[in-house]
């Protein structure tokens, strides 16, 4: 008994120490499984943000510390380990997902316990509709699919196909509106294909894509599915353009495809092919820890924790309310991937990029404003 | 013809090349059901190594971090120019790999239980088929991988004068799925029906106490039809690498659990039953994604099998054994 209370105290003292000296900010992502590009590169970037800010002396005279948690890019994951990040390790506020479906997974929870949560990179609308704890830095669908559509329509584009991934919020998301610009300037959609996260055999939906003979083929799904989609649609001698949103970076997508991506585009949210001096200084920095360049979700990943930090900056305390209303105040953020503002439905409106491949590699287009 | 009848015949291609690997996959299950009359749930994973046997040979080695033995192996296969005997090879390497792995397994997890009630193996079955997939995460990440380009998986030219027919696709990777599967199955069918350890699995199949009797080497005999159930797995992996060439640890669960609906729905137990089911499977799963939608694939499937299995409880070609009281 006596053992036993001692045990408890002890506990208590070293849980209160640990949360004295120390900000807990939690990360989930899908560091493996079908998406686990996604959850890399995002959680190098927001990996490099802490250490910069701790290099720098930390934050309120206390050091950050990020703990991090595989989803496995697993449905069902997200929920268990963000409660495990909240009540175990006490986190001050949430990062994460890539992955819309995963953010949604995730967000009624943040909102329960009243944790601040920041997605870097989930489009889907619906991410932030769960309620006023739950901010993104990206822009949202609405915006992706009608930057394509309007893309679409200069390019000429008459007919157009779908094929979108079932089991994805994200992608039904961006289908949907990419449709109703299309749509309803002119544009007429001759298929409507699906297809669900982890399929390898795309041959039945392209062959009856291909009767319609389409002029471009939008597939706004992940990269996993899209190289191989790419690649069947060549062998099966679609000559058609593919088109898709940010879901496409990831860095096995050209690995997978080879050259049959050639000649397609899709709009994201930053290339390191930018000229500006933050965005060559973050890609330096990048390089130099990782060895590699980074692509969109590291810059976002980076971004999602450098707003956290500013905010926790501007509110001088932890505390979860005055910290949720400092993140909420958040205007003009200069960050990598933009200038970050975010509205009264706690969503990013910053500019998008489309980018086309060429020759098995990525390159920058054109920037659209919101 | 018109373009429908085309898109039908196309359909009905890429449905038989699906069903192909089912075949392949499905052949395992009934063969060792037919044998030990017990279902071996870590099959569809061997089909998963089948693949990644092959990325460990023929992946370019500055591609990943591999070394020793690994690295200096896909070095020299990497001479092979992509083509035929580079698919042969990794056939039969991934084979003989597989049939490897597949008798360890059966000597390390399933022997030692066989005087056990069935519902143990069966269990020990799922623990392995967790231990391939969680290992395989360990060892090769769970990201998925570019599988090396063995041949070039271009369509195949159909000449102008064919009229109509020149519109249709057909890829080298189907085409060489397709035939292999044949090949493999007219191997096999000789193996079980005209050799002697063919025999001695028909017999084991279908009175183990009265084989031991007559001096048929029971333990000999199982190992057999794992390492034939393992190759043939094994195949399939290789195959459906060709065509996507994207794999990961975890690529052999929905095969697998397809493949085992292949060989129930055929008849469990029963070679052409599972051959004959995993063909329907393919056909049926890629017109209704074709026509109908991808969301009810899988719900098809399943109800095709509900539905035959009422008619017919024992499979399509299964034989109706009443069990003795």
């Amino acid at each position: 008994m006596k053992r036993s209370t001692f045990l408890a105290t002890v506990l208590a003292l070293s849980i209160s120490a640990y949360a004295q000296d120390e900000i807990i900010v939690g990360e989930f992502a899908s560091l493996t499984g079908g998406s686990a590009s996604f959850g890399q590169s995002s959680h190098k970037g927001t990996q490099l943000a802490i250490d910069e800010l701790n290099a720098a002396g930390g934050l309120l005279g206390k050091k950050l510390r990020l703990i991090t948690e595989d989803d496995q890019s697993l449905a069902g994951q997200p929920a268990t380990i963000v409660r495990k990040l909240i009540t175990q390790d006490k986190a001050i506020a949430i990062l994460g997902e890539v992955a819309s479906s995963k953010s949604l997974e995730a967000a009624p929870i943040c909102q329960q316990s009243k944790i601040p949560m920041i997605s870097p990179a989930s489009t889907n609308p619906k991410v932030t509709e769960v309620g006023d704890y739950i901010f993104r830095i990206c822009f949202i669908d609405p915006f992706q699919g009608t930057v394509m559509s309007k893309f679409a329509l200069e390019k000429g584009y008459k007919k157009i196909a779908l094929l979108t991934d079932v089991k994805q919020d994200y992608s039904v998301g961006l289908s949907e509106f990419f449709v109703k610009h299309y749509a309803a300037n002119g544009g007429s959609i001759v298929k409507d294909q699906k297809y669900s996260t982890g399929d390898k055999d795309f041959k039945a939906q392209l062959t009856s894509i291909k009767t319609t003979k389409p002029d471009a083929i939008f597939v706004p799904g992940y990269y996993g599915e899209v190289a191989l989609i790419a690649k069947q649609a060549k062998q099966l001698g679609i000559k058609a353009p593919l088109l898709g949103g940010d879901g496409w970076v990831g860095d096995s997508l050209l690995k997978v495809a080879g050259n049959s991506l050639d000649g397609s585009f899709f709009s994201s949210h930053f290339s390191s092919e930018d000229k500006t001096t933050a965005v060559q200084d973050f890609v330096a920095k990048y390089k130099a820890k990782y060895g590699q360049a980074p692509d969109d979700m590291g810059a976002l990943g980076y971004d999602s924790a450098m707003i956290l930090a500013d905010a926790i900056k501007r509110a001088g305390t932890t505390e979860s309310a005055k910290l949720r209303e400092a993140i909420a105040a958040t205007k003009d953020y200069k960050g990598i991937t933009g200038a970050i503002t975010l509205d009264e439905k706690r969503n990013a409106s910053k500019s998008a990029v489309i980018m086309t491949i060429e020759n098995a590699g990525y390159k920058f287009l054109q920037t659209v404003a919101p | 013809m018109s373009p429908q009848t085309i898109e039908f015949i196309q359909q009905l291609i890429n449905g038989l090349s699906l069903g192909a690997i089912y075949a392949l996959i499905a052949l395992g299950y009934t063969m060792v059901f037919g044998v030990l009359r017990f279902i071996n749930f870590a099959h569809g994973d061997l089909y998963m190594v089948g693949s990644f046997a092959g990325w460990m040979l023929f992946a370019a080695p500055e591609d990943e971090s591999k070394t020793g033995v690994w690295a200096s192996l896909s070095r020299s296969f990497a001479a092979i120019p992509p083509g035929m005997t580079k698919v042969l090879l990794a056939l039969m390497l991934a084979m003989m790999i597989c049939a490897a792995l597949g008798i360890l397994i059966e000597w390390l997890c399933y022997r030692p239980l066989r005087q056990r009630p069935r519902i143990t193996v069966l269990i020990t079955a799922i623990g392995v088929s967790l231990f391939l997939e969680s290992f395989g995460q360990y060892i090769w990440g769970a990201a998925p991988k570019s599988f090396p380009t063995l041949i070039e998986d271009t369509a195949i030219e159909i000449p102008e004068s064919w009229g109509s027919i020149a519109s249709l696709t057909l890829l080298k990777g189907q085409i060489i799925t397709f035939c292999t599967t044949l090949g493999l199955l007219a191997a096999l069918t000789f193996i079980v029906l005209k050799t002697k350890i063919g025999m001695a699995m028909r017999a084991l199949a279908l009175n183990q106490t009265a084989c031991s009797l007559v001096g048929v080497n029971v333990n000999f005999v199982v190992a057999f039809t794992f390492g034939l159930g393992s190759a043939l797995a094994g195949a399939a992996g290789i195959l459906t690498s060709i065509q996507q060439p994207s794999i990961d640890p975890l690529m052999g669960i929905l095969p697998g659990l397809k493949a085992f609906v292949a060989a129930v729905l055929g008849g469990i137990g029963n070679l052409a039953g599972a051959v004959l089911g995993a063909f329907l499977l393919g056909i049926v799963e890629t017109m209704v994604v074709g026509y109908i939608s991808p969301t009810y694939r899988d719900a098809v499937a399943f109800a095709v099998l509900i539905f035959i299995l009422l008619l017919r409880p024992s499979g399509l070609l299964g034989k109706n054994i009443r069990e003795k009281v």
